[in-house]
């Protein structure tokens, strides 16, 4: 019997210091056994736990895309037990991954739609993970137009500014980057919160538009009503949640909002299926 | 096919058995005169009879496949050690196992809990290893206990669902009726192959004559979950619990449970252990914030989860086979009978005022 908790071996090829205050790093990992890559073949907007033998587990969203080969990445923000002693670890440190886990956003479902992209904070890891997906030269044909939000409270506090700086360039998708607010002269994109960026950037929706937002419970509070004035359905507003978490695989019952479960039958969810939840998370 | 069991067989064949199986069985905790006190499944010493003189265990069965704590992983992080850092599977125990006893109302719990742990998508190979390696031998309910409600569960005192065998009390010995293959393997391997020509029909009637408590459930389904959610009876439910979590311990059906890592020096362990939607750890997020963050919100929980969530989830009735631990123990009072009453009038009086 295939154990679902048995992490796959996988050992630290890469750390990248991504914010300013350094409580953000974007760890890349590279698998023990190599025929586990292909197991853990996974789609945009799924997780993974990441599994530190001592310390424990911690579910988090995998940044890497489908279209990269060779490794899988992970932003993670320092906050509790497994995420500080992460933070300590260096290149060559073994540890484990256990995955793909959840549901991701419904590219299926979004082929030939317009597809608007807000993200807030450090919640871009999976947008990351779709962007690259949606861009890649086999796939970008079968979408519509692309439109990205992100913000961040400082330039200093974006996450993958290299990307950013690169997308920003292209004609294939429209970039709206944003910060709460800065002194830096040279700044040449947008200031302002997340909500009024996206009143004032984004295209007004009709049937063929989708959204998929990610961020901080109070952008996605101010968000919501600016989407539903520009006339977004809430069958076409999609988010992925978080709850604590410990199996990731439906079983232990802790991250239940009513009779689903946002390990497995999320993260991803969309509004009207939220509206339908108690929405305990 | 009902088998008759004389008390002097009864022992003979438990020996037998005993040379292939894990015995498991009720055994009498004693208290500090030596009298006995409550009663818990435990691996029969050799020579041990399970004690079938009880209402019912403290604890569920539950245990028997799923323990409180158990080692899944263990790992060295000596970094001396080719494979530290990498979690090893820790050996299962292939024997098979034997659980005398057991209440109709606690199989029929373990059947259900099942449908948690052996999903289209994931299988939980600890809990599903013991549920296979175990032969359950139920022993039914002649002298329920007054907090008994299962015939409301569609469950019963002589239910089978979940049974490899039932056992029942008569005059010194037992009757044993095989539900299924295992159920008969064990009869042939203990030497119990005499013939009763009796039914157990009468007996089962008149014991489920004897259960007086009953619940409504009827309406559970029909009702709205975020009108039951928004109720306005839950501060009330919620007044006097104090959290302690003694009624998800005691459940037969609940299963949430949490993994933590230990470790000694540098070889550690990865361990799963029961855990209860009563704390307010059992949610709370790293940044502080807690979706469930008061008692109210976490009883709450506990009965639409039993009561509705897994009602409209699984469309196979509630997660409550009735045993009545929970309302036999709570410190305060909490009656799920009460509460199941409160949702479904709350939905049936609901559905009448939509009607008027």
């Amino acid at each position: 019997m295939e154990n679902p908790y048995l992490p796959y071996p996988v050992r630290i090829d890469e750390i990248i210091v991504e914010t300013e205050d350094r409580n953000l790093k974007t760890f890349t990992f590279v698998f023990l056994n190599p025929e586990d890559e292909e197991r853990f073949a996974y789609q945009a907007g799924q997780f993974a736990e990441l599994s530190i033998p001592g310390k424990g587990e911690i579910p988090i969203g995998i940044a890497s895309s489908p279209v990269e080969k060779g490794f899988v990445k992970f932003t993670v923000n320092k906050a509790g037990v497994v995420t500080q002693h992460l933070h300590n670890m260096k290149v060559g440190d073994i540890m484990g991954i256990r995955g793909p886990l959840g549901n991701w956003y419904p590219w299926e479902g979004l082929e030939g739609k317009d597809l608007l992209i807000i993200g807030g904070g450090f919640a871009f890891t999976t947008l990351r993970s779709s962007i690259i997906y949606m861009l890649d030269p086999a796939n970008r044909a079968k979408f519509g137009n692309i439109d990205v939000v992100y913000g961040a409270r400082t330039p200093g506090m974006l996450l993958y500014k290299e990307e950013l700086i690169e997308w920003e360039k292209r004609d294939d998708i429209n970039m709206h980057i944003t910060v709460d607010g800065t002194d830096d002269p040279d700044w040449k994109y947008n200031v302002g919160f997340v909500p009024p960026i996206v009143e004032q950037k984004a295209p007004q929706a009709d049937n063929g538009t989708y959204a998929i937002v990610c961020g901080p419970p109070i952008m996605i509070k101010f968000t919501q009503p600016v989407l539903e004035k520009l006339g977004y359905d809430h069958n076409h507003i999609i988010m992925s949640l978080e709850n604590r978490m410990k199996c990731g695989i439906g079983m232990c019952g802790r991250c239940g909002i009513g009779k689903e479960l946002v390990c497995k039958d999320g993260p991803v969810f969309t509004l009207a299926e939220i509206n339908k939840t108690p929405r305990e998370y | 096919m009902i088998k008759k069991i004389a008390k002097d067989e009864w022992a003979s064949g438990l020996s037998k058995l005993a040379k292939t199986y894990r015995l498991f069985g009720p055994v009498a905790e004693r208290g500090p005169d030596g009298a006995r006190t409550f009663h818990n499944f435990k691996a029969l010493a050799p020579g041990e009879l399970p004690d079938l003189d009880l209402g019912n265990t403290r604890l569920s069965a539950k245990s028997l496949v799923f323990p409180q704590s158990e080692a899944m992983f263990t790992y060295t992080l000596d970094e001396d050690r080719d494979d530290h850092h990498i979690l090893k599977e820790v050996p299962a125990d292939g024997m098979s196992r034997v659980a005398f006893g057991i209440r109709p109302c606690d199989a029929k719990a373990l059947a259900m809990v099942r449908m948690n742990f052996d999903t289209p998508e994931y299988k939980d190979p600890y809990w599903l290893r013991l549920y296979e390696a175990t032969t359950f031998v139920g022993l039914a309910c002649d002298a329920p206990c007054p907090t008994c409600f299962c015939t409301s569960t569609e469950c019963g005192p002589y239910h089978e669902e979940g049974l490899d065998l039932l056992l029942c009390a008569e005059g010194e010995g037992l009757l044993a009726k095989a539900i299924t293959e295992k159920g008969e393997r064990l009869l042939a391997d203990a030497g119990w192959e005499e013939a009763a020509d009796q039914d157990l029909g009468a007996r089962k009637a008149a014991a489920e004559g004897c259960i007086t408590s009953r619940i409504g459930t009827d309406q559970l389904a029909e009702g709205d979950l975020l009108d039951l959610h928004g109720a306005d009876f839950w501060e009330d439910v919620a007044f006097a619990c104090i959290n302690c979590g003694t009624c998800t311990y005691l459940c037969p059906t609940c299963w949430c449970f949490d993994i933590q890592d230990e470790v000694f020096k540098q070889e550690g362990q990865r361990l799963r252990q029961w855990d209860s939607c009563m704390f307010p750890i059992f949610t709370v997020h790293t940044t502080g914030h807690n979706p469930r963050d008061t008692k109210t919100q976490r009883v709450r929980q506990r009965f639409m989860h039993k009561l509705k969530y897994f009602v409209d989830k699984y469309e196979k009735g509630i997660m409550c086979v009735g045993c009545g631990r929970c309302v036999r123990h709570c410190p305060v009072n909490i009656d799920i009978r009460k509460v199941a009453d409160l949702m479904n009038r709350y939905t049936s009086d609901a559905a009448k005022a939509e009607q008027a």
